[in-house]
């Protein structure tokens, strides 16, 4: 065995660039495979397991501090079926002073004295828990953001103003903000935190809340939340990311394997003849196999260490982009993932080389021997002939010729960028559906929202809090014409919401009238068109699904006392579970707009206009304030985070691959290098005619890759789709236009030049009189 | 035409390769250096030709510094004053013979055609140009030595080095190579020959040279 060891450690140091190219392309594969692995673990139900992890509360319950003292709250504890329990916190709802691009939104204040319990284990994600009774620490989607800042509340006795110290996360969104329970010297009442043993379903926990309440005084439960309608909502708004996010795991995965197993495989091809130099020496297969195995694992090891750290690195801002866009706490990377990923890719990296070196081994010593010593086979004449002959300076005709003399090799370098290609036009097809998914979600494009429905500002209201304000006045003629007026609309629509009935169809829909010009909105059609008058509408899926309608059907809405008969022409997309109806203002005249949303022109400050809108409108009360924002573009941009580390890490990886055919290949013919040198080849020649030598397998990778990569997106965006229960829009799938999928037949050009980049510097950099001594 | 001055030049914790040489040559001599195996002999040719730099000392060819060249200016060097001609004939299994020999043209930027007739002319003057459209691995010893010289001048060196040039020939054929340097010889080639061939180095050299050890064995230069 030791001389199994010299021979390992010798071909180890002996082949230093491939033994650095198999330990690089383990690290990345490693590294890509934790972020993968941990992007599918924190995409598999990400709400029940950070519900699970926090011991998240099956019921949130609030008790009128005038009817129910502190004890008895505590008492209820003790109710049949509940296995735990946390509370009595004080609470009250307060609208703190807003910043004056701000929605004055009113916030539930908990008094806690420590994020942890047994119920409802609060996630700090940034700062710490308030410790002092002025101190302040905010829920994750809570709209007041920053450290440090002072949020003052003048409807609380003596106006209290706490410093922002922290942000946390209640996957049970148990309250908005929390304080020292000092802080909250006159709560409206007291929250209690309770789970349950049977807790699966609503008529179960309606039977837990039903017996809390017999527990104690009539009136004292003024408020109660199910876990069930907190998951209702979790899922709804990630649901959609969810089969996109996983999908770039698996990508991820997938391509680790196979790029670690194709470098493997060249690395140990290229080593035939001193593998048969050993096997003359007196090594059987069996040893030739143990000792390239170990040749490959010995860096595997080492790159899988690194590649370990590397990922659990990465995986910490991704996996905090990943639950920011889940809504749940951050979580770290599960050790058994790390494990995994480890065991998979090294038990690729021995299956590989284990193969490779096995085939190797079995040739027969003279064949292994010859490799490298016999004349050329004649492949790639014909295309040197040709290349001597195009104009153009020779070094490049001597690099173009090149993969010709070795197809077997160029095929290699060619899968890999094909590969490579295939993945990134996938990953940036899928990237542009799920950021397409995310902004259709909100279907909302404008740039400035006016709220005449006041009750806009109760949003996130919880038991207890102060009635909703009533409509403000003015004519929705009286404030078009004052929006139209003011310089820099571009355009605007007016909508008005409210519930409608279907005739013949139980409960109730969601209906949107829309006045104006609405086909900047941001409304995406999954088939059929828009509306284009009184009497048409279109419906979301949930809709037609309830009401066992399709395009084409007429429905007889009925709303405000008034019976209108509608044809659905269109199905417009939204993944809420929702049932929702669009239909053109004249419908139903007699709504009144709850909002207008208004498109600015380019280049226009939104805040000065806002401004100046207010001040036009204040004679009718109306509130002006900047749309977007909030989460929405938070998701965005942590999508696109995402995407972008992810693609990337891909890229990357496929580069690898190329570099390591390279490298093999400029090892082979580092001789014929060295000859042009002696010739009088300059390092700039000798760089030129490495990379030319790559440009055809980039770009037939790339011409191959393009089309292949949006054939797959466009097969997997609509299944993933459909996993996700949603019928996507076609503008969601059609994603890649012409310009793109040109700039990505350069991409594949360029992962092949990147990738070849380090090797043409080594070619260059060589010494002529060893090179030319080279074997 | 070319003057070494101290010339040191070692590798790793061995003995230096060459150790203070110290040696000049006019326009149109011819220096056969020769000595046994590991004497230094081609690591002086590699000086001379800017593949290899000194340790010590310097090196001109033509009045050129060659041992203080970047690697482009020596690649530059050797196109514009050095022709190389190798033992084991370096040729490029994948072109033809014309394009072998076209290639330290076509390298430094000369057209395509120029480089073409050129090559012509001298696969005819070495009387192998019925082999120009052939590839190395069908050609014997002796003509692939002949398509090395004629690679070696296509760009009209000033300086002709040859690194055993019949070492790896079998009689016949050495005796056709001494007898075209012969002739290289008489057109008043500046050429220095690496070689163990003991009658090349004496029906050719004008001034031969014996390296020991990386040392010059005195006489240094005799006539």
């Amino acid at each position: 065995m030791s001389g199994l060891g010299q021979v390992v450690r010798s071909g180890i140091r002996r082949r230093r660039l491939t033994t650095v190219a198999v330990g690089l392309a383990v690290l990345m594969a490693v590294t890509a495979a934790v972020l993968g692995g941990s992007l599918l673990v924190a995409s598999s139900a990400p709400f029940a397991r950070a519900f699970a992890r926090q011991h998240g509360a099956h019921l949130t319950v609030q008790f009128d501090a005038t009817k129910l003292s502190p004890a008895q709250a505590a008492g209820t504890a003790r109710t049949t079926g509940i296995t735990a329990a946390a509370g009595p916190f004080p609470v009250v709802s307060a609208t703190p002073k807003a910043q004056p691009t701000q929605a004055p939104a009113p916030l539930t204040l908990v008094g806690r004295p420590d994020p942890d319990g047994a119920v409802d284990d609060v996630e700090v994600t940034n700062g710490r828990w308030p410790s002092k009774p002025d101190e302040i620490v905010l829920s994750g989607d809570a709209p007041y953001a920053r450290l440090g800042a002072v949020l003052r509340f003048p409807a609380l006795p003596g106006s209290p103003a706490f410093t922002v110290v922290g942000h946390a996360v209640s996957v049970s969104r148990t309250a908005d903000a929390w304080v020292t329970p000092d802080a909250l010297t006159a709560p409206a009442g007291y929250q209690m935190l309770y789970r349950f043993a049977d807790a699966g379903s609503d008529a179960q926990v309606a039977a837990d809340r039903g017996r809390i309440a017999a527990a104690t005084p009539a009136g004292a439960l003024t408020g109660s939340r199910s876990w069930l309608v907190v998951k209702h909502d979790a899922d709804q708004n990630t649901g959609v990311f969810v089969p996109f996010l996983a999908a770039f795991g698996i990508l991820g995965l997938v391509m680790s394997a196979l790029i670690v197993g194709t470098v493997v495989t060249g690395a140990i091809g290229a080593s035939i003849r001193r593998i048969g130099i050993l096997k003359a020496l007196g090594c059987t297969p069996a040893q030739v196999t143990r000792a390239y195995a170990g040749q490959a694992l010995l860096p595997a090891s080492a790159g899988a260490a690194l590649g370990v750290v590397a990922g659990n690195a990465l995986a910490v801002p991704v996996l905090a982009q990943t639950n920011s866009v889940y809504g749940t706490p951050s979580s770290g990377v599960a050790p058994w993932t790390d494990f995994l990923v480890v065991a998979g890719i090294l038990a690729v990296v021995a299956a590989t080389a284990i193969s490779s070196a096995w085939r190797a081994g079995r040739l027969r010593t003279v064949d292994a021997l010859a490799v490298g010593q016999r004349p050329t086979s004649g492949h790639g004449r014909v295309a040197a002939w040709i290349a001597a002959r195009v104009p153009g300076p020779q070094q490049l005709g001597l690099g173009l010729s090149r993969p010709f003399a070795r197809p077997a090799r160029a095929f290699g370098l060619l899968a890999a960028v094909t590969f490579g290609t295939v993945t990134v036009t996938f990953a940036l097809g899928l990237a542009a559906t799920t950021a397409d998914v995310a902004t259709a979600k909100n279907h909302d494009n404008a740039d400035v929202v006016v709220h005449a429905d006041l009750q806009f500002l109760g949003r996130g209201q919880k038991p207890g809090t102060s009635p909703r304000p009533a409509k403000a006045t003015g004519t929705s003629a009286q404030i078009g014409v004052a929006i139209t007026a003011q310089p820099g609309t571009r355009a605007y629509y007016a909508l008005a919401e409210t519930s409608v009935a279907v005739a013949g169809v139980s409960g109730t829909s969601d209906l949107y009238a829309f006045a104006g010009d609405t086909s900047w909105a941001g409304y995406q059609m999954v088939a059929g068109t828009w509306f284009h008058g009184p009497g048409e509408a279109v419906a979301v899926s949930t809709f037609l699904h309830e009401t066992g309608t399709r395009i084409g059907d007429t429905v007889t809405l009925q709303a405000q006392g008034q019976a209108v008969p509608v044809r659905i022409v269109g199905e417009v997309f939204d993944p809420h579970t929702t049932p929702e109806v669009l239909v053109d203002a004249a419908t139903f005249p007699q709504l009144t707009p709850d909002s207008y949303h208004i498109a600015l022109r380019s280049g226009v400050n939104t805040s000065a206009y806002t401004s100046r809108l207010q001040a036009a409108l204040r004679p009718y009360g109306l509130e002006v304030l900047p749309a977007g924002g909030g989460s929405h573009s938070g998701t965005l941009l942590a999508l696109n985070a995402l995407t972008g580390l992810l693609t990337l890490m891909l890229v990357v990886i496929a580069g690898l691959g190329v570099l390591n055919d390279v490298v093999l290949d400029t090892r082979d013919r580092i001789h014929d290098i060295g000859v042009c040198k002696a010739l009088g080849m300059t390092p700039r020649q000798t760089v030129a005619m490495v990379l030319t030598s790559v440009l055809p397998a980039g770009l037939a990778g790339g011409l191959l890759g393009v089309p292949a990569g949006f054939l797959l997106h466009a097969r997997i965006a609509p299944a993933m789709g459909h996993a996700a229960g949603l019928n996507l829009p076609t503008q969601a799938v059609n994603v890649l236009h012409r310009p793109e999928l040109s700039a990505l037949v350069i991409a594949g050009l360029l992962i092949a030049l990147l990738g070849a980049a380090l090797p043409a510097g080594w070619a260059a950099r060589t010494r002529t009189a060893t090179a030319l001594r080279t074997e | 035409m070319i003057e070494l001055e101290g010339v040191c030049r070692g590798y790793g914790a061995g003995p230096p390769a060459l150790q203070d040489v110290t040696l000049r040559l006019a326009r149109g001599e011819t220096l056969a250096v020769v000595g046994p195996s590991g004497s230094g002999k081609s690591t002086l040719i590699n000086l001379l030709a800017g593949l290899d730099r000194p340790d010590a000392g310097t090196v001109t060819v033509d009045g050129i510094r060659v041992d203080s060249l970047s690697e482009a200016a020596s690649a530059r060097y050797r196109r514009s004053r050095v022709g190389l001609v190798f033992q084991f004939f370096n040729l490029l299994d994948d072109l033809t013979v014309t394009d072998n020999v076209t290639l330290p043209a076509t390298l430094a930027g000369m057209a395509r055609t120029t480089a073409r007739r050129r090559a012509a002319e001298l696969l005819e003057r070495l009387g192998i140009n019925r082999l120009a459209q052939s590839y190395p691995g069908r050609l014997s010893g002796g003509e692939r030595q002949r398509v090395g010289v004629a690679r070696a001048l296509i760009n009209r060196p000033a300086l002709l080095l040859a690194d055993e040039p019949t070492g790896a020939l079998d009689s016949a054929a050495a005796a056709d190579v001494r007898g075209l340097f012969a002739d290289l010889h008489a057109e008043d080639q500046t050429i220095v020959l690496v070689t163990h061939d003991l009658t090349l180095a004496g029906t050719l050299a004008t001034h031969t040279v014996k390296l020991l050890d990386g040392r010059t064995v005195a006489p240094e230069v005799t006539e």
